[in-house]
C-alpha cells in the first residue's frame, strides 16, 4: 500500500445537540449542577449526535474519489476532518503530503482589501508562500478574468466576481491531495467550464482528488471510485457507477402507490448489452426494460416510457402501442416485461426515465413511476443542448473573391469625423 | 511545542501576511491614519503628567524633567501591552470564518494581533525617541538592554494573548473580564510612578511581570543604569514558562475550536 496517499480508518464524529455554555456565567451553574449530580447520564447521552460512524476508506495517489450523499449525510463533516479543521472523536486519518481544499474558497477574503491584496492574503491562508504567489499572480488574475478590478476593494465586487477570485486563487495551489466541495457551481457557464477543465488537468497531472458533490454527472465523469454516505455511515463503496445507482435507488422503495391499483410497475432498468449502466457514450444504443406485475386480471394496457432532462422537461416518449404492439392483457399474478431499444441521440447531460402503465384507449394511467432510473450521457463534444442532431460539416471554405456588395448601413454614416 | 514552532516557521509567510492585513485594514479608510499609533501613548503620557504633577504638589517638590521622560518611556510599551491584549483576546472570535472553514495554524491569529500592534508601537517609539533626543537624554551602553527588554515584553504579551484568545473562544465573557483587568491594571503597574515609591511594598508591585520590564526601560534609557537583574530575570523566566504553558494549552484546545466557537 505504498501508493496510499490518504487512509481513513474507522472515523466517527460526535456532536452535541443544543447550546454549549458560551459564557462563564452559564458554566458556573452548569458545573455546580454536574457536581450535585442532578443531570442524569442518560440525558447527556441523548444530547449526543453522531455525524459520522465508523467510516473507513483509502485513496491512492493519482486517484479521483467521490463522496456522494444527501443533505445531512455527513459529507461536509468528512471534509472538515480531512482538512484538520476538526478532529475525529474516534479513528484516525493519515495523509501523506500537503492537503488543500477547494472549500469555502472566499472565506479568507477581507472586504476592505483590494483584489490584489486579497490574492496574497488568501494564497497565504491556503498554504502558498509569498514567492509562490508572486510567481503565479498573473496566472491567477488571468484565470479569474478580473484584470480590470484587481485594484478595487472586494467589497465592491459582485458575489460572482468574489467567488471567481476565490476559486482562481484556490485553483493555483498545488496540493498532493485536493478536496473539492460543490465549488463548481461558482460563476457563469463559461467559468464553470474553465473550472472543470482545471480539475481535469489537475487530475491528469497526477494529483489526488476527493470530490464531494451533488453533481453526480461530474462525479461519474471524474471519479473511478466513490462512496455513498447516509446518516453518517457508508452505504456503498466501490465503482462510481454502482454507487450512483445505489444513490438513485435509495428511498425509492417502497414507492407510494394507490392501494386500489393492483397492477404496478416493479422494475425499471437502463442498460446496454452487458448489463445495467449509468453512464453512456453519446451515439450508441441503449435499452430500457420495464417490468410490471398484476395481482388481478387487467386488460387493454400499454407501457409508456418517457425520458426527461434534468429540469424535468420531456425530451422524448414512446409506448408499446405506437410501436405496434396491441393491447396488453395480464392475468392474475402474471408479470410483464418489455425492453425498448433506443439510439442515444442525446447530448451530454443527465436524464431521468419515467415509466407509465396506461389504459390502451383512454390513456389514463394505472400506474406511474417518475424518475425511476437516471443515466448520464457523455461525449458528443460537438453538441450542446439536449439532443445531438449528429452534425457534419460539409463545407467551410474561405472565398478569394472580393467583398460582396453590402448595402451601406446608416450606422456607418452616423460616425462623426 | 516544538511542532507548533516548526509549523509557524513553515508558515511564516502566512504570519507575515496576516500581520500586514491587520495593519493595512486598520489604516484603510481612516482619517487620522498613523496618528492613531501615537494617540494612545500620548494620552497616557498626559495622564501621567497630571499624576506626576499631583505627586509634586503633595510632596512640595517641583516636577523634574526625568519625571516626564520616564513616563514617556514607559507609556509607549504599556500602550502596546494593553492594545495587544485587547486585540489578541478577540482575535480568534473575530476570525470565526477562517477558524471554522479553513485549516491553518491558528496560533497566527493572536500572534498577528500582537505583531500588528508592535508596528504601532514602533511608530510611537520613533516619536518618543525624537522627544528624548530633543530634551537631550543622551546615550549610554545601557541602551543595549533595550532590545532584550522589548523582546521579553513582546513574548509576554504574546503568551497572554494566546491564552486569552483561546479562553474567549469558549467563553465570550472572558473578553469583558480582560477589559476590566486592563482598565485597572495601570494602577498596579508602575507606569506613572516608580515602584520604589512604595518602599518595602515594592515587591508586591514588581510581582506583576510587566512591572520590572517597564522599570527596566526607564532605568536603562532615562537613568542610564542597568536594570535590576533579579527582577528582570524573574520577568524573563515568567515569560518563558508562561509562553510554554500558553502554547501547550492552545494546542490542546485547538481541535475543539471549530465546533465550540
Amino acid at each position: 500500500m505504498a501508493n496510499r496517499i490518504l487512509e481513513v480508518q474507522q472515523i466517527s464524529k460526535k456532536f452535541r445537540r443544543g447550546e454549549l455554555y458560551n459564557t462563564l456565567r452559564d458554566l458556573v451553574p452548569a458545573l455546580s449542577g454536574k457536581l450535585f449530580g442532578n443531570r442524569s447520564h442518560a440525558e447527556l447521552e441523548r444530547r449526543d449526535f453522531w455525524a459520522l460512524r465508523d467510516v473507513s476508506f483509502g485513496v491512492d495517489r493519482g486517484e479521483a474519489f467521490g463522496i456522494i450523499g444527501g443533505n445531512g449525510a455527513g459529507k461536509s463533516t468528512i471534509l472538515k476532518l480531512l482538512t484538520g479543521i476538526m478532529r475525529p472523536t474516534k479513528g484516525s486519518i493519515r495523509v501523506t503530503g500537503r492537503i488543500s481544499a477547494l472549500i469555502e474558497v472566499s472565506a479568507g477574503f477581507h472586504q476592505d482589501l483590494t483584489g490584489r491584496e486579497n490574492i496574497y492574503l488568501n494564497g497565504a491562508i491556503l498554504g502558498m508562500t509569498r514567492a509562490e504567489i508572486r510567481r503565479r499572480f498573473d496566472a491567477i488574475v488571468d484565470f479569474s478574468g478580473l484584470e480590470e478590478f484587481v485594484d478595487t476593494p472586494v467589497k465592491r465586487y459582485s458575489s460572482g466576481m468574489f467567488a471567481r477570485l476565490g476559486f482562481s486563487v484556490a485553483a493555483h495551489v498545488d496540493p498532493d491531495v485536493l478536496l473539492v466541495d460543490e465549488v463548481l457551481s461558482v460563476g457563469d457557464y463559461l467559468f464553470q467550464q474553465k473550472c472543470l477543465e482545471r480539475m481535469h488537468s489537475v487530475i491528469r497531472n497526477g494529483a489526488t482528488v476527493v470530490f464531494v458533490s451533488h453533481n453526480l454527472r461530474e462525479i461519474a465523469n471524474l471519479c473511478q471510485r466513490s462512496l455513498l454516505l447516509e446518516r453518517g455511515r457508508i452505504q456503498v463503496i466501490g465503482p462510481t457507477e454502482e454507487v450512483i445507482g445505489a444513490y438513485y435507488n435509495r428511498g425509492r422503495r417502497p414507492r407510494a402507490h394507490d392501494s386500489n391499483v393492483d397492477v404496478r410497475i416493479t422494475r425499471v432498468a437502463v442498460h446496454d448489452e452487458g448489463g445495467p449502466r449509468v453512464e453512456f457514450e453519446s451515439g450508441g444504443k441503449f435499452y430500457i426494460t420495464i417490468e410490471a406485475h398484476a395481482l388481478t386480471r387487467h386488460e387493454d394496457m400499454t407501457v409508456v416510457v418517457q425520458i426527461v432532462d434534468n429540469n424535468q422537461y420531456p425530451v422524448f416518449d414512446t409506448c408499446t402501442q405506437r410501436l405496434g404492439a396491441g393491447a396488453i392483457t395480464l392475468d392474475a399474478d402474471q408479470t410483464l416485461r418489455c425492453t425498448f431499444e433506443l439510439n442515444l441521440s442525446l447530448a451530454q447531460g443527465t436524464f431521468h426515465v419515467n415509466a407509465y402503465l396506461h389504459r390502451y384507449v383512454t390513456n389514463l394511467p394505472y400506474d406511474s413511476w417518475l424518475s425511476a432510473a437516471t443515466f448520464f450521457v457523455t461525449g458528443a463534444p460537438e453538441a450542446r443542448g439536449v439532443v445531438t442532431l449528429h452534425p457534419k460539416l460539409n463545407e467551410c471554405r474561405v472565398d478569394q473573391s472580393s467583398r460582396p456588395d453590402v448595402q451601406d448601413t446608416p450606422i456607418a454614416l452616423a460616425v462623426p469625423h | 511545542m516544538i511542532q507548533a514552532i516548526k509549523e509557524l516557521v513553515e508558515r511564516r509567510d502566512l504570519l507575515y501576511i496576516m500581520t500586514w492585513r491587520e495593519i493595512t485594514v486598520k489604516y484603510k479608510q481612516s482619517v487620522m491614519g498613523m496618528l492613531w499609533a501615537v494617540l494612545m501613548p500620548a494620552l497616557i503620557i498626559c495622564a501621567g503628567l497630571v499624576v506626576r504633577y499631583a505627586f509634586a504638589m503633595v510632596s512640595g517638590k517641583s516636577i523634574a524633567l526625568f519625571d516626564l521622560t520616564s513616563v514617556a518611556v514607559k507609556a509607549a510599551p504599556w500602550a502596546f501591552f494593553v492594545a495587544s491584549i485587547r486585540f489578541g483576546t478577540s482575535s480568534l472570535v473575530s476570525n470565526t470564518n477562517l477558524v471554522t472553514k479553513i485549516y491553518l495554524p491558528r496560533l497566527v491569529f493572536p500572534l498577528a494581533a500582537v505583531f500588528s500592534q508592535f508596528f504601532d508601537f514602533l511608530i510611537a517609539a520613533a516619536v518618543v525617541c525624537l522627544f528624548l533626543m530633543a530634551v537631550g537624554v543622551g546615550w549610554s551602553v545601557q541602551l543595549l538592554w533595550v532590545p532584550l527588554i522589548l523582546a521579553t515584553l513582546v513574548l509576554l504579551t504574546a503568551a497572554l494573548a494566546i491564552m486569552f484568545s483561546a479562553a474567549s473562544l469558549f467563553f465570550r465573557d472572558v473578553k469583558y473580564l480582560v477589559e476590566v483587568l486592563l482598565t485597572f491594571a495601570i494602577f498596579f503597574t508602575p507606569v506613572f510612578y516608580e515602584s520604589a515609591l512604595f518602599g518595602s511594598w515594592a515587591p508586591v508591585l514588581l510581582a506583576n511581570p510587566v512591572s520590572p520590564l517597564l522599570e527596566a526601560m526607564s532605568s536603562t534609557i532615562v537613568h542610564h543604569q542597568s536594570p535590576s537583574l533579579a527582577w528582570f530575570s524573574y520577568s524573563f523566566l515568567f515569560t518563558v514558562s508562561l509562553l510554554i504553558v500558553a502554547i501547550h494549552l492552545f494546542r490542546k484546545l485547538d481541535p475543539y475550536f471549530a465546533e465550540c466557537i
